[in-house]
């Protein structure tokens, strides 16, 4: 059974979500991908801001395809977060609590989740046309000229993901993948 | 000599890249229903729902099934009595691909240079192979490549003493290594033989075969077989979140090679296999 995880999201609730966990997510998230990583982490070391207050938020790397008429925004699902693994301490550190993507990330991410205590959660890849459903409201908040890359407001409802590491490190692709691997 | 206004290429280049994004192959899709029953874990089992539910979802709405519409590779396969004539094949190729992905609301993903990352804003140039047969019609097969899986694929040059055995080790160290990020349930092209270049080539090609589909080499429908077993013990399982089902299928393509090499490209595919044919 799916928990509901629901924005503003306390740092209590964030160190609750477990390996395993399906939740669905409501409320605001932030869409952001390799080059507005680039981008932000600049603007950080230029001026010591973000930019927008990433405390206590989360971030979904994708980038979106372009939105048909009548649409809120084109299909939008997850792409590999690892490329975003060097931007991401820094980001923990400064009180991002969540991310959302999918695949593995680095240990240094690891150990940063763990020391402040964050989650990352992944949505299934390749089901952009679905997920996109979820995303209620769109709003580009900084670097317009990267076009699919640029850095999104979102409001998502009942958007589908699965806890992967949690704050204590515990890791599904590693305990789930142990769990079905047979003599090779 | 037949000929063949490379306009018609443009257009069909056109129609292919949109139909490939919204619609997955039905074949594709039975795969998804197949696996969906013989699935031991129940989180893998709802993550190949949601697959099948988008599949539908996108050819249903017309709307790309994943943001990621890829970079287009286009394997031309020219009867050798056809005889072009309008604007240059290439140009027209790419005309095609520009035109689809803006009709299509389709996600223009190419850079201009690898390091300086401009976005050339059309999805071209597209990646195009060309080949050459016997008759006068033209084999267009067509496949808008995901990163997220071509990022995991990979080439070794291995020893011929390393055998089949060395080709099972480099393809199950390369399929674990990919784990979550390549979107499995995956297909598997793998080109063994050639050179460097020409083995990677035919696991590109390789993916442009129909589920199901064995080769006609003995030893690679063997290999094939085989791979498909040894990659489902992984454990990896839909999504990378632990399971029976890692690949729906594994082609093989072979091609002489030198006596002193066995070169062994694994290139990956995400679990939406969008490729398209079209004859000219």
């Amino acid at each position: 059974m799916e928990k509901k995880l629901i924005y503003p999201w306390s740092r209590e609730v964030i160190r609750a979500l477990r390996s395993g966990d399906s939740v669905l997510i409501t409320g605001t998230i932030y869409m952001a991908r390799d080059a507005a990583h680039a981008k932000m982490t600049e603007d950080y070391r230029l001026t010591g801001k973000f930019p927008f207050d990433i405390k206590g938020q989360a971030i979904y790397y994708a980038g979106p395809a372009p939105a048909a008429p009548g649409k809120v925004i084109g299909p939008a699902g997850p792409t590999t977060s690892g490329r975003m693994d060097k931007f991401t301490p820094l980001l923990l550190d400064n009180g991002l609590y969540m991310m959302i993507g999918k695949g593995g990330r680095s240990m240094e991410v690891v150990d940063s989740m763990k020391k402040n205590g964050c989650a990352y959660l992944a949505a299934t890849g390749g089901v952009a046309a679905l997920l996109s459903e979820c995303i209620k409201k769109q709003e580009i908040i900084s670097y317009p000229e990267l076009g699919p890359e640029a850095l999104r407001k979102l409001y998502v409802e009942d958007f589908p993901a699965i806890v992967i590491i949690d704050c204590d490190g515990n890791n599904l692709y590693e305990t789930g993948k142990q769990k079905y691997r047979k003599n090779i | 000599m037949r000929k063949i206004d490379t306009k018609t290429i443009r257009s069909a280049i056109e129609r292919m890249c949109i139909e490939a994004s919204y619609n997955i192959p039905e074949e594709v899709v039975r795969c998804y229903y197949n696996a969906a029953e013989i699935e031991e874990s129940p989180l893998a089992r709802g993550i190949l729902g949601q697959i099948i539910e988008n599949a539908e979802y996108s050819k249903m709405n017309n709307l790309p099934s994943c943001q990621d519409t890829g970079m287009v590779v286009v394997f031309l396969n020219i009867g050798r009595e056809v005889h072009f004539t309008g604007s240059p094949l290439e140009d027209m190729v790419n005309e095609g691909v520009a035109s689809g992905y803006e009709k299509g609301y389709l996600r223009k993903s190419v850079v201009a240079h690898p390091i300086d990352r401009v976005n050339t804003g059309s999805n071209t140039p597209a990646v195009i192979h060309y080949d050459f047969t016997d008759g006068d019609k033209v084999h267009i097969s067509l496949m808008p490549k995901g990163f997220g899986s071509e990022n995991m694929s990979a080439l070794a040059m291995l020893k011929p003493s390393d055998g089949i055995e060395g080709v099972r080790r480099f393809v199950l160290n390369t399929v674990d290594a990919a784990g979550a990020n390549a979107c499995p349930p995956l297909f598997i092209g793998i080109g063994i033989g050639g050179t460097a270049e020409k083995a990677m080539l035919l696991s590109k090609k390789a993916l442009m075969r129909s589920p199901g589909t064995r080769s006609e080499n003995k030893t690679d429908a063997g290999l094939e077989a085989d791979l498909i077993d040894l990659l489902n013990k992984t454990g990896i399982g839909a999504a990378g979140t632990g399971g029976t089902i890692t690949v729906f299928d594994v082609f093989v393509e072979s091609f002489p090679t030198h006596i002193a090499g066995l070169p062994v490209a694994v290139n990956i595919c995400c679990h939406a296999m969008r490729h398209k044919e079209a004859v000219i």
